[in-house]
């Protein structure tokens, strides 16, 4: 019995000092990102490039991202929130300015996306843009009889139970509103009704609402519609041929992600070098290769060596696609409540 | 019914009995100071916490705001609907692992515990990893409906309906009832099921008046172990009902994880009592065991 | 003979049922395609690239020392108190149990939530320690209803006799005391390293970025699609566990029988009953 005791203290001891080794202190940078939105190659390349060890956490929705920078329970360096949400953390105050001089490679990227960028952040003083991109519908061209080319195919009763509907406040609004004619920021409780109404009667033709999971699903063919981010239509099309990605023709939603570092940060320059680490051309492309969404970075696009991929239609629409996209702005806490509620009151039967 | 159960009871009783004098050495009572201590810092403090930010507003002051917002057309169906789907799990848990561990205990093994292993063991895959392959079977191009057209059968609907959800709690939550249901009828004495066939009572009949109320303890335990996870469980519903059937649990974690903190506490607060109560309807019938039951 | 038949053909459609999923996930981890909802053809690269896969080993890794740990804590821990609550009086021995169900009889969701709760209230960063620390509660009742019928069993005489031949008290529970509660101990060791293993609710709310066991990895990757990787790793391990079982249970085989092995858990049966 003794040495049962004796053996389990000595793993008890070799466990503990284990756990101990794995926290030294190390510099290190706390990074809060969306799911599967950098290739994990790139953390381990900035690690060694600089010796500060990157401490790793994915968020699947903006919503969920920011009680938990508020609160400050976590305290994150930084953060890659939407534009909307960013304007939202600049008016609460939770946002620390840049300093340029540690991101010289903001050069690299595409003043054009900066211009949009001081939509939600004037003089581009708390972001810098990391990908943008539309939102839109991707459909299955077996699965369809006519080309789609309007968001009136996700509230057609035609396509009941092969809808594969978008999980996210803003999204589901944006795109109820834009259809209805009205302004995807609307604040007007009749227009919100109205399109409350109408996400309301969708409930019953939609197979699952989905945010990252539309991807599996559409691959696998279990649905012909599904609104998605056009990021993730270079990646769907290349596993199964038959998907095909469209901005409605009533317009839509065009977004971007940026870097921010949050108040409460631990490490405002260590923040600010994997920022700069990000703005790089190989690096900015290597992330673009892993995880297809649209990169600003001008330099980094150059070096795309695929033309399709280049110049893809998808990855960076023209100026006819882009006219008739609008971005998201803050709308005050307010009226955030009234469309969480209503897009609660939404899903339900 | 009671003479034969009776005959178990002197024994047990005797043996309870000793369990009482066992150790009687007030020496050991220091030996419980470090669970005391665990205790009154992980279990009790945190349901203070729970109670306390249930019944205050963000600000500190008193409220039932978050305690009535279980009456929300949408939190009440919620809960409404977890009540119904966990409560037709448990009974459908309970009709497939009765027959099993009946059978199970008359296969006899040379070691029970090689039965008990391969009932456990899907647990060593992780439970998340098992119920994403149960969207892989259901879907709708799926392993089952391929299985299916491949038998000239149309596809079935089943992925992202409340029946997928139950389908997930019976498969997740089933070992838990075999088990205990298991190892009670391992600890039947042969002796009296031998005396009452001896008797002339039937097969019939001596299930029904001796196996299955000396096995009512291992039901109990059954239902709770599997009517508990089942009743608050967010996860099953969010891979297997497509977000368009929300739970109970799923509310409650949305709105903790939309920083509503007090909100989230007022309703745990709600499903804490709803469960108390459940546990206390089904303690009722389970006079044999012992007091240190469920309350 | 048909009544035979039929016993065997339900266990086995129950057998299929519970295994089916699992069958799923180890032919998923040889399929070339990134995306569990198409086929690419038979490939063991996953295989390869797992063990060259930073985050999934630190996860497993991280796994198995808080299963281990929490397991080994809650053993000790909940052994004594075992002890001691057994040589308690009716009044305190009822209340110490009744507390003891709580963990058990919670939601895991209000569980892991009230610790978060406590954690952030009491300043204590979130971390590797406060995911074992959570472990370690919801392990200690899986040994404490372990080892107490063990307890019960026990003949008390064996230990006042063996203090009345002159043995110190410490010398008799190792003696004489240990050895016949040994098998609800292990049942219990072994119970709270699975439970711990396959916890995910509890884990979710307690952790802290940079810390994720396998069932919170998973998680994040639920959405965007489970990296094939982690089904090569379930694989493996599930494997393991299964040749381990088959090997002890051709050597109890081999020896006698009568031996009762860990596998039997009173304590799942006598749990919150």
């Amino acid at each position: 019995m003794k040495k049962w005791l004796i053996v389990s203290t000595l793993l008890l001891l070799l466990a503990a000092s284990f756990a101990g080794c794995a926290k030294n202190n190390k510099e290190k940078v706390y990074v809060y990102n969306w799911g599967e939105y950098m290739d994990p190659e790139v953390r381990v390349m900035f690690e060694k490039e600089t010796g500060i060890e990157v401490v790793y956490d994915e968020f699947e929705q903006n919503e969920e991202m920011f009680p938990k920078v508020e609160a400050g329970a976590v305290r994150y360096d930084v953060v890659c929130p939407s534009d909307y949400m960013i304007q939202k953390m600049i008016d609460e105050g939770l946002l620390a300015e840049l300093n340029y001089d540690n991101i010289p490679n903001i050069k690299n990227i595409d003043p054009v996306y900066l211009k949009s960028a001081e939509e939600f952040d004037p003089g581009n003083k708390y972001s810098v843009p990391y990908c943008w991109g539309t939102l839109g519908i991707l459909y299955n061209k077996t699965m369809v009889d006519e080309p789609i080319d309007s968001w009136g195919a996700i509230f057609d009763e035609k396509y009941s139970g092969d809808i594969l509907m978008i999980d996210s406040v803003r999204d589901a609004f944006g795109i109820a509103l834009t259809y209805l004619g009205y302004d995807l920021n609307s604040t007007s409780v009749t227009e919100l009704e109205e399109a409350k109404a109408l996400l309301k009667a969708q409930y019953p033709l939609v197979q699952a609402y989905v945010v990252d999971q539309v991807r599996d699903k559409m691959i696998g063919g279990e649905a012909a519609l599904g609104v998605i981010y056009s990021g993730e239509a270079i990646y769907t099309k290349r596993e199964n041929s038959d998907l095909e990605y469209v901005v409605p023709k009533e317009g839509s939603n065009v977004w971007i992600d940026a870097w921010v570092i949050p108040k409460n940060c631990r490490n405002k320059e260590n923040a600010e070098a994997f920022i700069n680490y990000m703005c790089d051309p190989e690096i900015a492309l290597k992330n673009f290769e892993y995880i297809t969404y649209s990169t600003p970075n001008k330099a980094a696009r150059e070096m795309i060596t695929d033309p399709d991929i280049k110049d893809s239609p998808v990855a960076f629409p023209d100026e006819s696609v882009l006219n008739r996209c609008k971005t998201y702005r803050y709308l005050g806490a307010e009226i955030e409540t009234l469309y969480n509620d209503k897009w609660n009151e939404a899903k339900m039967e | 019914m009671k003479d034969v159960t009776q005959v178990n009871k002197p024994a047990k009783r005797l043996n309870g009995e000793a369990g009482h004098h066992s150790l009687k050495i007030k020496k050991t009572t220091w030996l419980s100071m470090p669970y005391l201590l665990w205790m009154a810092g992980f279990i009790i403090l945190p349901l203070i916490l729970i109670v306390y930010y249930g019944i205050t507003t963000e600000d500190g002051a008193a409220t039932i705001k978050n305690l009535l917002l279980i009456s929300d057309p949408i939190n009440r169906r919620a809960l409404l609907l977890a009540l119904e789907l966990s409560l037709i799990s448990t009974i459908i848990c309970l009709l497939l692992a009765y027959p099993l561990a009946l059978i199970l205990n008359k296969i006899k093994m040379k070691s029970n515990s090689f039965i008990v292993m391969i009932i456990i063991l899907p647990m060593w895959m992780n439970f998340l990893l098992r119920t994403i392959a149960w969207q892989n079977i259901l879907e709708r191009t799926g392993v089952l409906n391929k299985l299916l057209s491949f038998l000239g059968i149309g596809p079935l609907n089943i992925i992202n309906t409340p029946g997928a959800i139950i389908l997930g709690m019976v498969y997740n939550f089933l070992p838990f009832m075999v088990l205990p249901i298991y190892n009670v009828l391992i600890k039947i004495d042969r002796d009296i099921i031998n005396a009452a066939r001896d008797l002339g009572a039937n097969s019939m009949q001596t299930f029904i008046k001796i196996i299955l109320p000396l096995s009512l303890p291992g039901i109990i335990s059954g239902i709770t172990m599997v009517f508990v996870p089942a009743l608050t469980t967010f996860v099953i519903s969010t891979i297997l009902g497509g977000s368009k059937i929300v739970l109970i649990g799923n509310v409650i974690e949305q709105q903790f994880r939309l920083g509503n903190r007090n909100e989230g506490s007022g309703l745990s607060l709600v499903l804490m009592i709803f469960i108390l109560i459940s546990m206390a309807i089904v303690s009722k019938y389970d006079k044999e065991s012992e007091g240190s039951s469920i309350w | 003979m048909v009544k035979r038949l039929f016993e065997r053909f339900y266990v086995a459609i129950i057998l299929l049922f519970l295994y089916a999923p699992i069958l799923i996930l180890i032919v998923l981890s040889f399929n070339s395609s990134k995306s569990r909802s198409k086929w690419g053809g038979f490939t063991l690269h996953w295989y390869q690239e797992l063990f060259k896969n930073e985050e999934i080993m630190n996860a497993l890794y991280t796994t198995l020392i808080i299963a281990l740990l929490s397991a080994l804590i809650a053993t000790i821990i909940g052994t004594a108190a075992a002890i001691a609550i057994n040589g308690m009086k009716k009044t305190p021995r009822t209340i110490l149990m009744a507390i003891t169900n709580i963990p058990m009889l919670n939601a895991d969701i209000v569980t892991g939530i009230s610790l978060m709760l406590v954690f952030i209230a009491m300043r204590f960063a979130l971390g590797f320690v406060s995911v074992l620390i959570a472990h370690i509660t919801f392990n200690i009742p899986y040994v404490i209803l372990s080892v107490m019928p063990k307890l019960k069993q026990l003949n008390p005489h064996t230990f006042e006799a063996a203090l009345d031949l002159g043995a110190s008290p410490s010398y008799a529970f190792f003696k004489v005391i240990l050895p016949d509660i040994f098998p609800g101990v292990i049942s219990g060791f072994f119970l709270a390293f699975t439970m711990s293993l396959d916890d995910f609710v509890i884990t979710h709310f307690t952790k802290a970025p940079g810390i994720n066991t396998l069932s919170t990895k998973i998680y994040t990757e639920v959405r965007k699609g489970i990296k094939p990787e982690i089904y090569a790793l379930s694989t493996l391990m599930f494997i393991t566990v299964l040749l381990l079982l088959i090997f002890i249970n051709r050597r109890s085989a081999d020896k006698k029988p009568a031996v009762k092995r860990p596998g039997s858990n009173p304590g799942m049966a006598d749990k919150r009953i």
